[in-house]
């Protein structure tokens, strides 16, 4: 046993569990497949006094369609996401980037709610649902409300979740028969967690054009902009997307990004 | 402490665990199933892998109070399982281990692709074994082993 000693709760609802979040005089972290969270324990980076169990939550594990868009709830594991049989107005792309994440033992575990809240800049739910125009759903005592993907990752692990607040669920917009969507990322290692991340989508019916850059030590940087998403706006226009990041005037970091974002682009580009 | 009803290689066990106790210890520390070996203890070199309820994961992250209720196979368990019997056949013939303190993990995984994934090319088998070190055999004799099993199944089904 590496970890710190802590109580563990498994409430089936969710106002049970956002009654125990909201506890103030204890450390208290949410926990869902534990593939972050279960490093980060045995590492005693995290030393909670209780951790809360969101998988029994039942509204946290379904995957349903409405609205145009994809909703999944939270609780959702890659390997659910990667192996499809739900109704997908994504056309495929949350299974595509769902196969990348590390292994399949980490996807038959790991959640995008728990990636997300996570927010390593590096993973890969934070740059691809910037990419596709997401709204993450949060859960607090008083509610929800919706904050959109761009915004909802603030730093290297920092997110726009308030104390006791959760992610609920995830909506991805659908993406029209002409939307044309590209994802690249860097790694040495199959599976590691990304050095560079580059992400497209070119939706015309909803006048959509969103370029991202990824894993820059940060939020991700999302660029709207039609000429950017069509052809490869350059290295020296990489080289000042970073210019305000950990990561700016550093070469290396400029170059590879830059290839990731070329890639992407390339890739959501008409044959 | 918490009380913890569980399936183990098909047998009932019930326990008393602390929160923090990972799946992996549960197994070899209270179950003295010591085919599970600890690697890394974060998740990255695949040598803890077992099954859940059928799905290859990792027990040194998994904690075993989350468990409860659920069905738990180590390679103990898998022992006469057909594409196991396969499966050690091909890694002693190919030589795909060494020392063989990723073959338990190693096994899991491969057992897992062989039946989700029969029409895999080397490159994604190679990918899709990647959550997996060795350190011993460059990985060349693994990769043909996983393939001399999905080429006979292949040929067995016609």
């Amino acid at each position: 046993m590496k970890p710190v000693a802590f109580d563990y709760e498994r409430p089936a609802t969710l106002d049970a569990a956002l009654k125990l979040l909201a506890r103030e005089d204890i450390v208290v972290k949410a926990v869902a497949g534990s593939q972050s969270l279960g490093p980060m324990l045995n590492l005693r980076l995290v030393q909670p006094d209780l951790l809360v169990d969101i998988t029994a939550i039942s509204e946290l594990t379904a995957i349903r369609e409405e609205k145009g868009a994809l909703v999944v709830g939270a609780c959702v594991t890659h390997g659910q996401l990667e192996d499809g049989g739900y109704p997908d107005p994504t056309r495929g792309v949350l299974a595509k980037v769902a196969a990348g994440i590390a292994y399949r033992a980490v996807r038959n575990r790991g959640t995008i709610g728990g990636s997300l809240a996570h927010a390593d800049p590096a993973a890969d739910w934070v740059s691809a649902l910037v990419a596709l125009g997401a709204e993450i759903v949060v859960a607090n005592p008083t509610g929800r409300r919706a904050v959109a993907a761009e915004q909802f990752v603030t730093g290297v692990f920092e997110t726009k979740l308030e104390p006791g607040e959760i992610v609920a669920e995830i909506r991805v917009p659908a993406l029209s028969p002409e939307a044309r969507w590209g994802y690249v990322k860097n790694c040495r290692k199959a599976g590691e967690f990304s050095h560079a991340t580059g992400a497209v989508l070119v939706d015309p019916a909803r006048k959509f054009a969103r370029a991202v850059i990824g894993a820059v030590s940060g939020a991700p940087i999302a660029v709207d902009d039609v000429a950017v998403a069509a052809e490869d706006p350059g290295e020296a226009w990489v080289a000042g997307r970073l210019a305000d990041t950990p990561l700016g005037g550093d070469a290396y970091q400029v170059r590879i990004h830059h290839v990731a974002l070329k890639r992407a682009i390339r890739e959501a580009s008409p044959p | 402490m918490k009380n913890l009803a569980l399936t183990v290689n098909g047998r009932k066990v019930t326990a008393a665990v602390e929160p923090r106790l990972h799946l992996g210890d549960f197994l070899r520390e209270r179950e003295l199933l010591t085919a599970t070996h600890l690697g890394c203890e974060h998740g990255v070199c695949g040598a803890c892998t077992v099954l859940l309820d059928g799905k290859p994961v990792r027990s040194c992250i998994t904690l075993a109070v989350t468990c409860e209720g659920h069905a738990v196979t180590t390679l103990e368990g898998l022992e006469n399982d057909p594409t196991m019997a396969e499966l050690r056949d091909a890694f002693s013939a190919e030589h795909a281990l060494q020392c063989g303190f990723c073959s338990p993990g190693m096994l899991v995984s491969a057992r897992d692709l062989v039946l989700r994934k029969p029409d895999i090319d080397d490159r994604a088998l190679r990918i899709e074994m990647s959550g997996n070190l060795c350190r011993c055999t460059g990985y060349l004799g693994i990769v043909r082993a996983v393939r001399r099993v999905l080429g006979a199944r292949k040929k067995r089904q016609g």
